[in-house]
């Protein structure tokens, strides 16, 4: 898994809420047998008419909004388990999505795949959208070890929460499965003692 | 110290606890489908991990299948791929597989209860967010991701933090036509999408103790369509008696053993919850959805309410609805009998009751797809088939079919489809097709009348 330390990075911004993992990546594309390749139909049926053509109303589609965070509406990954969202967001090139609330099962695979889950108020949020806005250029750093998020022209900063145990395994680029291998003789244990 | 269900169960299964971090859980059962465990299989071998305990796993092929003609190769190339790879998978690791054709295939969450693999006290999961529908049965249920799914593959188990609580409570008298897809979507639309996020969340009160397993089903089902990662009800009599003799539940003495065990269970007297929420069964009405999450619905009789924000406006352009619109008279052409939330035997039981004698609408295009072999075999012994297709309604074969768009069952451009199944999200059903959820007396009527009618007037 890629390490996350910190980032400093424009960003896209995409102010709708409850944003679902059949927009981020519709099902019609969940064919494949590798991770690879899914940042290619990311938000298809939203950059992309149905014959194909360019939606130029879709932010994405806006050259004005460039960066590898997305800063999203409330909700942002609701509904199927599939990974495949954030293997599609990862491979876009994001490397931290921001939202004012996540969905868990999703919180849970960006953080599998070193994207980064930035949890906010919804007031912060909203200054993130203004700031963008304003200035699309606006630079914002987020900083794992401090776990802070700032905005660079501004100096206006947020905290944000990450579990201690996922922090280090972003911050050093180690996943769960060396974890629990390495566990294996308790796990056994455990089956022995159950009746 | 008085504790909950989920409490029990989740203690019951902690293999160790990480300092200041995430605990060890250890899984009972492993579902897995072709869509979301390519990958999984695919990074364990290149790591060199084996599968820890194969046994523990069951496999079906159910997202990425046609659900007619089952018996010649599947058409689409990546399809047909993926297919052949889960059954790759599933023989090199000894897992056992009910792939297309076998009498057991079916969708993952309606086979897994039929067959007895879903048992009270359990931890189950599968990469599948409607894993929750196994919570029906009071077992800790949950959908994982694929990186999760290579977790339990290797270990057999996940690194956790422990979700709060949740109870809502829903007591009184139901009214007649109301069935359990209904409370679900009550709930969900008087607590959003995302009020369960972060818990766990129990379902009390007389109404989930009347309900059937089936029903149970139904609820749990949904539990992730307001957030929360999963739901479950107390085991009881209608569960110990659901369970007994199925294929692979415990027989004689065994039974008789883990009965005594289950009992146990139910959540203790006083236990105190994160969160709690009660409703009023006479408040609930046959529902259905208006926009583009299950959150966004309405009695049936109800208009669609005016609100002012950018997301809400965007959904109904999409629905092609007014804000302030009621939807009776609103004509369909399309309607969805099937998925994990609503094709199992009483769903069927439901639709051809009301279906018998009457004659399917000429511009109805209707899916009834049986969420498993089993399901379809039933339907057919109990006479069902010959009540639907006298009114002109096919039966296709099991799968997932037009819940998702994933598959050959797909709903076209701008039509609506008034749907038993769980999304109502743009696309679900296919690229601009346009999703009404309801409840499987809901759908009937509407393939019957060709548009949505309130149903409460023709059962008063």
């Amino acid at each position: 898994m890629d390490k996350f330390t910190k980032l400093t990075s424009s960003a896209i911004p995409l102010s709708i809420e409850n944003v679902d993992t059949d927009q981020i990546i519709p099902a019609r594309f969940l064919k494949a047998t590798s991770r690879e390749g899914f940042g290619e139909n990311l938000f298809k049926d939203w950059r992309f008419q149905k014959d194909g053509s360019i939606n130029s109303d879709f932010v994405f589609n806006n050259s004005t909004y460039k960066g590898r965070i997305l800063v999203a509406g409330d909700n942002f990954g609701c509904g199927s388990s599939r990974e495949h969202a954030a293997w599609a967001i990862h491979d876009y090139g994001f490397k931290v999505v921001v939202s004012s609330f996540f969905a868990d099962i999703f919180k849970g695979n960006a953080l599998n795949n070193g994207v980064l889950p930035v949890q906010v108020s919804p007031e912060y949020l909203q200054e993130l959208f203004n700031e963008i806005e304003k200035d699309p250029n606006t630079k914002i750093e987020v900083d794992l070890e401090t776990q802070k998020i700032i905005i660079s022209s501004t100096g206006s900063s947020s905290d944000f929460e990450i579990n201690s145990y996922k922090k280090t395994c972003l911050l050093n680029g180690y996943d769960d499965i060396d974890f629990l291998i390495s566990n294996k003789e308790a796990i056994e244990v455990f089956e022995n003692n159950r009746t | 110290m008085k504790k909950t269900l989920f409490d029990k169960v989740w203690d019951a299964h902690v293999v160790k606890e990480v300092q200041d971090g995430p605990q060890v859980l250890y899984i009972d059962k492993h579902l897995i489908h072709e869509v979301t465990s390519p990958q999984a299989f695919g990074e364990l071998e290149q790591r060199g991990i084996p599968v820890f305990r194969p046994n523990q796993i069951v496999a079906t092929a159910d997202h990425n299948t046609p659900t007619v003609d089952q018996h010649l190769p599947v058409k689409d190339d990546l399809s047909r791929n993926q297919l052949s790879r889960l059954t790759a998978n599933c023989e090199k690791n000894n897992i056992t597989l009910y792939g297309l054709g076998h009498q057991y295939n079916g969708i993952v969450h309606v086979i897994a209860p039929e067959l007895g693999i879903t048992q009270p006290g359990m931890t189950m999961v599968c990469g599948d967010s409607h894993t929750s529908t196994h919570g029906a049965f009071g077992t800790i249920a949950f959908g994982i991701g694929t990186s999760q799914v290579a977790q339990v593959f290797a270990s057999q188990c996940l690194l956790l933090q422990k979700p709060k609580s949740l109870r809502v409570s829903v007591n009184g008298t139901l009214k007649p036509g109301v069935l359990p897809k209904d409370v679900i979507l009550y709930i969900i639309a008087k607590l959003g999408t995302n009020a369960g996020t972060g818990y766990f969340c129990e379902y009390a009160g007389n109404v989930f103790q009347e309900m059937s397993m089936e029903g149970r089903m139904t609820v749990c089902n949904m539990s992730i369509e307001m957030g929360a990662r999963g739901g479950m009800i107390a085991p009881d009599e209608i569960t110990f008696e659901y369970v007994k003799g199925r294929k692979f539940a415990p027989q004689g003495e065994e039974f008789e053993k883990k009965v005594a065990y289950w009992k146990t269970l139910p959540t203790d007297e006083g236990a105190v919850f994160d969160k709690e929420y009660h409703f009023d069964a006479a408040d609930i009405e046959p529902m259905i959805t208006y926009g583009t999450n299950p959150g966004m619905g309405i009695k049936i009789s109800e208009n669609i309410p005016v609100e002012h924000n950018a997301s809400f406006e965007k959904s109904l352009a999409y629905m092609n609805f007014e804000k302030g619109q009621s939807l009776i008279d609103q004509k369909v052409n399309f309607v969805f009998i099937g998925s994990c939330t609503n094709s199992r035997i009483e769903d069927f039981r439901v639709a051809a009751h009301f279906i018998k004698g009457k004659k399917k609408a000429d511009n109805v295009t209707a899916w009834f797809v049986p969420g498993s072999q089993q399901v379809a075999q039933q339907i057919v012994s109990e006479g069902l088939n010959e009540v639907f297709e006298e009114a002109g309604f096919k039966l296709r074969q099991p799968g997932c079919s037009a819940c998702l768009a994933m598959n050959d069952d797909k709903i076209p451009e701008g039509e609506y489809c008034v749907s038993t199944s769980n999304r109502n999200f743009e696309g679900r059903q296919g690229q601009g097709a346009r999703t009404i959820l309801a409840s499987p007396l809901v759908a009937a009527a509407t393939a019957i009348e060709g548009k949505i009618i309130d149903i409460t007037k023709q059962l008063n």
